[in-house]
């Protein structure tokens, strides 16, 4: 028997009087990567936050690797993990203890061995045992790479992950994560803001809008579809709510 | 997708030492914390016990209970960094924005709230057990010739530190770290109401029944009544004991309230310094 990834269903969260996810389905299958675009507030951080868990919904439903997350969350967490500009690991605790912590909150045998593969694998040995706060944020964003990878995740749940990275940086960890990917058919969730990044890396993206999903295909469908030459430009088209009729965007002439 | 490889498991030993390593990593490498947690119960039982010595010199009731002051401040510590111990271990994930990383990690709140009382008791042995000994070379005074009473009375008064701990945490949770003056503020607040340093018979009528209602005030009470009349009073232990089971699972109750709460209104992802 074989289970999407993500399995979202009439997903909605209002936060007092405003609605920032409204009604929303979607589906990652095992071994995709799939970005989730959308402007400032379309909703993508909150979505992310109820399929972790970490917020709840009002209504809908959110399967998480065959697991209803509302009743068996703690089924589906050792297999999943997540990084997100919005939290942080202890500052005070060096690169080797953070990830110890973690390696063992998922139950994960040969500790040492795994802190040294990552260690090696993303570059770290320079700074393992130096604490998280001494680091550059090129430094951090690879720890926190590391971290969400402790467990081999079949799920990955990235939010922003080369947000604030020099062009070097960035395009290092866009081919870690592909190689991760390719090696392990994890499927990824990445919600980002750099379009060529979700060109690059992304089998098939969601858009959303005002809490919706708006549209989804391939990059080179989308861009296809909205007549455009790259997905910044298909972007704008659904930020500013200009719908996916590729006459009508080309007779608009922006 | 295949079947899923795992069965989640229960509670997890290993994740309550794992979360207890991390509080030990950040102990070990910071010698102003361990200093801090043995400076402020000293200082304390420093200046009860010069008063303890000036008041014996001039008054026949210290005279006959010179360990009165001393043991209450030592006991009244445990009370005050048993709470201290869990909402500061808290507030350590609340400061560093770690709390969504551990809230989507296999970690159970139940697993979240053992670590922390663990480290309540560590931190607070740290404190008190110095000073213990302090009291005896100083003022040749042993707080633990209270005898067996002396593990009833720390056990009640940690544990009542518990409740208040966790429910701060809860507290601190729901309204972000702008309530965390309450870690401070709240077991002071009572302090006045337990008969610490007097029995609660001098306190006005109205406030009595609310001293009966803190596990505290029996503790203070059994330790009097060896310390004066030579007397265990079991009684007064299984009250607080009862006491203390009710409040416990109060303070369990709240931070799971709000940890729902928080996560309706979204604030895990946000919460931080």
């Amino acid at each position: 028997m074989s289970f999407p990834a993500i399995e979202v269903s009439g997903l909605t969260k209002t936060f007092d009087e405003v609605t920032a996810v409204n009604d929303l389905n979607l589906r990652v299958e095992g071994g995709e990567l799939v970005g989730l675009l959308g402007g400032n507030g379309a909703g993508k951080t909150t979505t992310i936050g109820m399929i972790l868990g970490l917020v709840l919904p009002d209504k809908g439903t959110i399967r998480v690797l065959g697991h209803d997350m509302a009743r068996h969350r703690y089924r589906a967490l050792p297999r999943m993990n997540f990084s997100s500009p919005y939290v942080d690991l202890p500052r005070r605790l060096t690169v080797a203890q953070n990830l110890g912590v973690y390696a063992r909150l998922y139950g994960l045998r040969d500790v040492k061995a795994r802190i040294n593969r990552f260690s090696r694998e993303l570059d770290m040995e320079e700074f393992i045992d130096r604490p998280v706060g001494t680091l550059s944020a090129g430094q951090k964003t690879r720890v926190a790479i590391a971290k969400s990878l402790i467990n081999d995740p079949d799920l990955l749940l990235l939010d922003e992950p080369t947000a604030s990275l020099d062009p070097d940086t960035a395009d290092w960890v866009r081919s870690y994560l592909e190689s991760y990917q390719a090696r392990t058919g994890a499927a990824i969730l990445l919600a980002s803001h750099n379009m060529a990044e979700v060109e690059r890396l992304c089998s098939n993206v969601l858009m959303m809008r005002e809490g919706k999903l708006v549209d989804e295909g391939h990059p080179a469908e989308l861009i296809s579809r909205y007549g455009r030459t790259n997905m910044e430009e298909v972007f704008l088209d659904v930020a500013r709510g200009r719908g996916w009729d590729a006459e009508a965007v080309r007779e608009s002439g922006s | 997708m295949s079947t899923p490889r795992y069965w989640a498991p229960g509670p997890s030993a290993t994740r309550v030492l794992a979360m207890i390593l991390r509080y030990a990593y950040l102990l070990k490498d910071s010698w102003p914390r361990i200093l801090e947690l043995v400076y402020w119960p000293t200082v304390q039982l420093l200046m009860w016990g010069f008063i303890s010595q000036y008041l014996a010199s001039t008054t026949d009731l210290f005279a006959q209970a010179f360990g009165l002051f001393l043991s209450a401040v030592l006991l009244w510590d445990v009370l005050f960094r048993g709470q201290l111990g869990v909402s500061l271990s808290f507030f350590e994930e609340m400061w560093s924005r770690n709390l969504g990383h551990l809230m989507v990690s296999p970690l159970r709140p139940s697993e979240f709230i053992g670590a922390l009382l663990t480290m309540s008791l560590v931190r607070t042995l740290i404190g008190m057990v110095p000073a213990s000994f302090l009291a005896m070379w100083f003022f040749g005074y042993s707080v633990y010739d209270l005898g067996l009473s002396l593990i009833v009375f720390f056990i009640n008064l940690i544990v009542m530190g518990w409740a208040f701990g966790i429910a701060v945490s809860g507290l601190v949770l729901r309204w972000g770290l702008g309530a965390e003056s309450l870690a401070w503020a709240a077991v002071f607040a009572i302090s006045p109401l337990c008969g610490v340093y007097y029995p609660i018979d001098v306190l006005p009528t109205w406030v009595q029944p609310i001293s009966n209602a803190l596990p505290a005030s029996y503790v203070f009470e059994g330790m009097r009544s060896i310390l004066l009349e030579h007397t265990v009073r079991w009684d007064l232990m299984l009250t607080a004991s009862l006491l203390n089971v009710a409040y416990l699972s109060g303070g369990v109750c709240l931070f799971f309230v709000y940890l729902t709460a928080a996560r309706k209104r979204g604030t895990l992802l946000q919460l931080g310094e």
